[in-house]
């Protein structure tokens, strides 16, 4: 039977358009920014359409996000994962992380899987903790700061590649288990236009807390635990200087800052 | 608004000789500081096959230092051992905070801790205050805005913490090291080691060095990381790079600087043909000096760099060698 993987994606702001702030209450203003596939969470992907292609897998999305979280995924899909599982409910804006972790490992509960795949953090909220979170509650093996996965279908078995301070660590554990992976796992795909063509017509289901049998006040913006109390500008650089000239003009320009600044 | 009363502790991280991680000196440090603030106590847990030696160290950082030895734990992976047998010693009494380091291992830590006790995280924090509880600054939108954080009702939740946002300073007396056995834990499945495999050991390791020296693209390649090397040997620093010169396979991932990279606080950090995209700038905006060397006056890291040298970094880089050594 082709392995079942879940990969968790993770609709952020766009950080190539740059335009990310908050809404008046503290929360991400989501109309202001494009919204894309968390970049990690696409290494992950990239790492479950692999084993798709090498050892037959079906390739599940599950996102926790507004109901554009379906348009988002739709580049996940193009990319060639075969069904995605958007939960998606208006008490759960404002969720902070604790509620995350839930409201997924809740999600995860209704899916049939042998791997879960989790990004190294978010670009918007650069935790990395969801994660660990979420196998906690599962009590999932957990294995981390992947840069190479490989199940062993027969045995039941994964391996996975952990990034050390000093090299790597080879882990071994049964599964379902949940991988967090990191950019070595490889550069993600681009979607192909029969990828595209095909995403449209592939199922999204989409579930609110009561689908989940959760209960809307116990989770979302209105049980968050954690709160924004205010927000400051990073202190601003000086100007910049720029120098053209010789690379010995440019070379000394570079030797007098640094001496200035006791550098050297 | 009920302020949590009880320890700030911190969940300690070793280095594979036994040793205590350095970032988790600079945690302890930040520990004593808000403990200090809040009018409590600062303690730590060491969990490790031995912890003696890093306990020891811990100690001369906080004032109660509690010890797990895990015998068998060399075998399996560290970080939810290490808070299972944290969440054993939390849940027997009052608790201010738990801090923890905001690499890999602190973030598993951080993660498990949170599921297993049922307590709120707040992650990545660039510096933290006691006000009634954590103040948590953490930097967002690729480092655009700070926004402040705290628990809400005054609860006890978990904090990582970046690295090099503190300077790790010893406490004036040293702390009680108590040892005390483990716990049999949450029942959390155990994730074997099979093999530690040692690459070339990376010089300097870059979260701790004053002075970076990055290469980028515009290195061209191998070769071309000789001389950003030969600069950093004469600056006394370290080598980075941006994840270009990474996936190229010019230099290991270990060196890479940026969002899935390390993040870095050096005094100095000269930026040879890297363009200065936001996922590398957010790994490296807060260095003291930026200095970028690129052909395009355009590139985006003239937009936050100190002194940008218009110009093809191999002739540069020579000339700045010679004018190093000119000077010396
Ligand atoms: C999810 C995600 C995560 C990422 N994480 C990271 C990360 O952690 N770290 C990271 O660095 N990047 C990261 N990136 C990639 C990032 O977006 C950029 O692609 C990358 O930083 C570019 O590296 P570079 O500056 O070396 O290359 P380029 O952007 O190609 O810039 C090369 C520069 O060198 C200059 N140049 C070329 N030749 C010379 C010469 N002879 N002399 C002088 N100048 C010259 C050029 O003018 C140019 O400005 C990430 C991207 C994504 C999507
Ligand atoms: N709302 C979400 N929906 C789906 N996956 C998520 C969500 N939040 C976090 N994740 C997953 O957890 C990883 C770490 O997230 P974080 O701890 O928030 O940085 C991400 O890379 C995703 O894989």
């Amino acid at each position: 039977m082709a392995l079942r993987i879940v990969v968790l994606t993770k609709p952020v702001p766009d950080p190539a358009a740059a335009a990310e702030r908050l809404g008046p209450d503290g929360r991400l203003d989501r109309a202001a920014s494009p919204a894309v596939i968390n970049g990690n969470d696409e290494y992950t992907l990239e790492a479950a359409l692999k084993l798709a292609d090498s050892m037959g897998a079906e390739v599940t999305l599950l996102s926790m996000a507004p109901p554009t979280g379906v348009e988002t995924m739709r580049k996940g899909l193009a990319m060639g994962a075969h069904r995605g599982v958007l939960v998606t409910d208006p008490a759960l804006a404002g969720a902070d992380g604790w509620s995350t972790v839930q409201v997924l490992a809740a999600a995860l509960r209704t899916l049939e899987y042998d791997l879960v795949l989790a990004g190294f953090d978010t670009s918007d909220g650069v935790g990395g903790v969801v994660g660990a979170g979420i196998a906690t509650l599962l009590k999932l093996p957990l294995l981390s700061s992947a840069a190479k996965i490989e199940p062993n279908a027969d045995a039941g078995t994964v391996r996975v590649r952990r990034i050390s301070p000093t090299g790597f660590d080879v882990l071994e554990a049964p599964m379902p288990a949940l991988i967090v992976g990191t950019q070595l796992l490889g550069e993600p795909r681009y979607p192909s236009l029969k990828g595209i063509m095909a995403a449209r017509s592939k199922e999204v289901v989409t579930k609110s807390l009561a689908d989940l049998g959760l209960d809307a006040a116990a989770f979302g913006g209105a049980a968050a635990r954690t709160k924004v109390t205010g927000t400051t500008k990073p202190p601003a650089r000086g100007a910049t200087q720029v120098v053209r000239g010789t690379p010995e003009e440019g070379a000394k320009a570079i030797a007098d800052l640094l001496a200035s600044r006791r550098l050297i | 608004m009920a302020a949590p009363t009880g320890p700030i502790w911190v969940v300690a991280e070793t280095n594979a000789d036994g040793t205590l991680a350095k970032s988790s000196t600079e945690v302890a440090t930040l520990a004593r500081t808000l403990a200090e603030a809040a009018g409590s106590s600062a303690a730590g847990i060491v969990v490790a096959a031995d912890p003696t030696a890093a306990a020891k160290e811990l100690a001369g950082y906080v004032a109660r230092v509690v010890a797990v030895a895990v015998p068998d734990v060399t075998g399996h992976t560290w970080a939810q051992a290490a808070a299972q047998q944290a969440a054993a010693i939390l849940a027997s009494g009052s608790v201010g905070a738990v801090l923890t380091g905001a690499g890999p291992d602190g973030r598993d830590v951080a993660g498990t801790l949170s599921a297993l006790l049922e307590r709120p995280v707040l992650v990545n924090a660039t510096a933290v205050a006691w006000d009634g509880g954590p103040s948590v600054e953490m930097s967002v939108f690729g480092g655009k805005l700070i926004t402040s954080s705290t628990f809400v009702d005054g609860e006890w939740g978990i904090v990582t913490v970046r690295p090099n946002v503190v300077t790790a300073e010893a406490a004036g007396s040293a702390g009680v090291v108590e040892t005390r056995d483990a716990d049999q834990g949450a029942g959390l499945p155990v994730v074997k080691v099979m093999e530690r495999i040692e690459e070339a050991a990376a010089a300097l390791p870059i979260e701790e060095a004053r002075i970076i020296v990055a290469g980028g693209r515009g290195v061209g390649g191998e070769d071309g990381f000789a001389l950003v090397r030969e600069i950093a040997a004469e600056l006394g620093g370290a080598v980075g790079a941006t994840r270009a010169a990474v996936d190229s396979g010019w230099i290991p991932y270990a060196q890479q600087i940026g969002q899935t990279g390390k993040i870095v606080k050096p005094q100095l950090y000269l930026a040879l043909g890297i363009s200065g995209a936001i996922q590398h700038k957010v790994g490296m905006q807060t260095a003291g000096t930026i200095i970028g060397v690129n052909r395009d006056p355009d590139a985006p890291i003239a937009e936050f760099a100190d002194l940008v040298i218009v110009g093809d970094l191999f002739e540069v880089g020579k000339a700045l060698l010679a004018e190093l050594r000119s000077r010396r």
